[in-house]
């Protein structure tokens, strides 16, 4: 066994979990900044200097919460479902590639976890487990308005996620091929962006449904079902669910600049590998920065026409993107 | 057609919108930094109850009681004594000895300052009212009191006899 291949394996792993993990935090900072910006007011400023330490002073907050967990409620599903919410998505992330190979300690060592041949799919097939977790959630705290809320979010994700796959599809068939890192390779000379601008928005949007956000996010719609599947869990539980939900935007994000922004590419990328994560961070930044400008923006969308919009529109283009891109593929191609 | 227009519209809208609250970024923010920096209430703001004094330092307050009686919470206590000329506190006869505010019964209301016929007692600006125990929620005449004007003595003052003679007294600044 190469045991330097395991401890590459294993050092890259959990350099991107702790990378993660506390990116979620900031992201969190992040949010509330740029959302009180855009209403004219300073988000938090008295934590730390600029209120740097809210992040930590919440955490902190959730850690000493009082855990409780309602008496009729389904113990075991309960205490495993906010673990479904946030394994899934912290993996997805394994098969992004953060940049090209480096050269270090004598190894060539690839900046990505791991270069699955079939990444795309893998992509989709975990964020699907996600939604087992919000559905047992909702069920097990023995809350039929948490139930309410698990089934309208599960409904929802696994709408969008037709759409989302449908636009995966795009790049696919213009790189040739389902593995990520081939994907960034083959946007060498042009974005993907540019050459299916159709299939970029469509996956956006699908991925701002998937993370249940603004304006899709009536399953947790504050004002209206008072949190919906996570009203029964505090503290540390709470935390997790949370954190799933704020590092599944950054995974979307990234997976969105993966297919369509060129991935860890940028000037000057070739001479020096290192700065594959920055610019690849650079367009996650930015991603979420929209998707934070879009909660800010646009209000909610009532639930039927909701599903309405994911059904009998986005299906239909998504379909539709497909069909153009393999026609021109074929007479353009060749 | 008029779908296609009706698409054009939809995508302008929202470019719209997200370009507005793209630029209210630009804003400067509203937000003050309370505690450090405090805003000055509006002229009528009803807060916390002062009890007024004339410019010579004599209390405006006769202990008559109206403003118990117009309370619509109960909140006010009077008990009033007279006036001496050796220890004067207002220029009438009697004087609110006992003034008790229950600040958790109190309203805000303003009846008080609107019953009250010698404009002794009015609604200020000060919304700062804390306590910890219910007890301290019971304020005094002496929490209520304005401090003394510059050109005042404080009360009780020792006065002429035969200058307030009075039971009333007039709605001016004593000389």
């Amino acid at each position: 066994m190469d045991y330097a291949l395991i401890l590459e394996w294993t050092i890259k792993a959990v350099l991107l979990t702790v990378v993660l993990l506390t990116g979620f935090a900031y992201t969190t900072y992040y949010e509330r900044k740029f959302l009180a910006r855009i209403q004219v007011r300073i988000g938090p400023n008295r934590v730390g200097p600029f209120g740097l330490l809210q992040p930590v002073a919440d955490a902190v907050k959730l850690l000493f919460k009082e855990e409780l967990i309602p008496q009729k409620a389904y113990k075991f599903v309960f205490l495993l479902a906010p673990i479904l919410i946030v394994v899934p998505a912290l993996i997805i992330l394994a098969v992004v590639p953060w940049g090209g190979t480096v050269t270090l300690f004598g190894r060539e060592i690839a900046l990505g976890v791991a270069d699955v041949n079939v990444g795309a799919l893998y992509i989709l097939s975990v964020t699907s487990i996600s939604v087992y977790g919000v559905v047992l959630a909702g069920w097990s705290s023995n809350n039929k308005y948490a139930m309410m809320g698990g089934l309208r979010s599960t409904a929802q994700v696994i709408s969008y996620e037709l759409a989302l796959g449908l636009s995966f599809v795009g790049p696919v068939l213009l790189a040739g091929s389902l593995s990520m890192n081939e994907i960034v390779d083959a946007q060498q000379g042009l974005w993907f962006i540019v050459l299916q601008p159709l299939s970029a928005l469509i996956c956006y949007v699908s991925m701002v449904a998937e993370v249940n956000r603004d304006p899709f996010d009536m399953p947790e719609a504050e004002q209206e079902l008072t949190a919906g599947y996570h009203v029964e869990y505090s503290g540390m539980k709470f935390a997790l669910i949370f954190m799933g939900e704020y590092v599944k935007m950054a995974a979307v994000s990234a997976i969105f600049a993966t297919l369509f922004l060129g991935g860890y590419r940028g000037p000057f990328v070739d001479q020096i590998p290192w700065l594959g994560p920055l610019y690849l961070g650079l367009k996650v930044f930015i991603s979420l920065g929209v998707m934070i400008w879009l909660r800010a923006t646009l209000p909610r969308f009532r639930y039927d026409r909701l599903m309405a919009f994911g059904w009998k529109i986005l299906l239909p283009l998504a379909l539709l993107n497909v069909f153009l891109t393999a026609i021109g593929i074929v007479v353009l191609g060749g | 057609m008029s779908f296609l227009t009706s698409i054009g519209n939809g995508v302008k809208a929202l470019v719209v919108g997200m370009w507005t609250t793209l630029a209210s970024t630009l804003e400067k923010p509203v937000t003050i930094q309370y505690p450090e920096v405090k805003e000055t209430m509006r002229p009528r703001f009803k807060g916390r109850h002062v009890l007024k004094r004339y410019d010579n330092g004599m209390e405006k307050c006769i202990g008559c009681a109206l403003c118990a009686a117009a309370c619509p919470a109960d909140a006010i206590f009077v008990e009033a004594s007279e006036n001496t000329d050796e220890a004067r506190y207002s220029p009438g006869e009697r004087y609110a000895s006992t003034y008790e505010i229950n600040m958790l019964r109190c309203i805000y209301c303003g009846y008080c300052e609107d019953a009250c016929p010698t404009e002794a007692i009015v609604l200020g600006d000060n919304y700062e009212l804390s306590f910890t125990d219910r007890s301290q929620a019971i304020y005094t005449r002496e929490m209520l009191l304005e401090p003394v004007p510059a050109d005042g003595d404080p009360t009780p003052q020792k006065v002429e006899p035969g200058v307030y003679t009075r039971s009333i007294p007039e709605m001016k600044d004593p000389d």
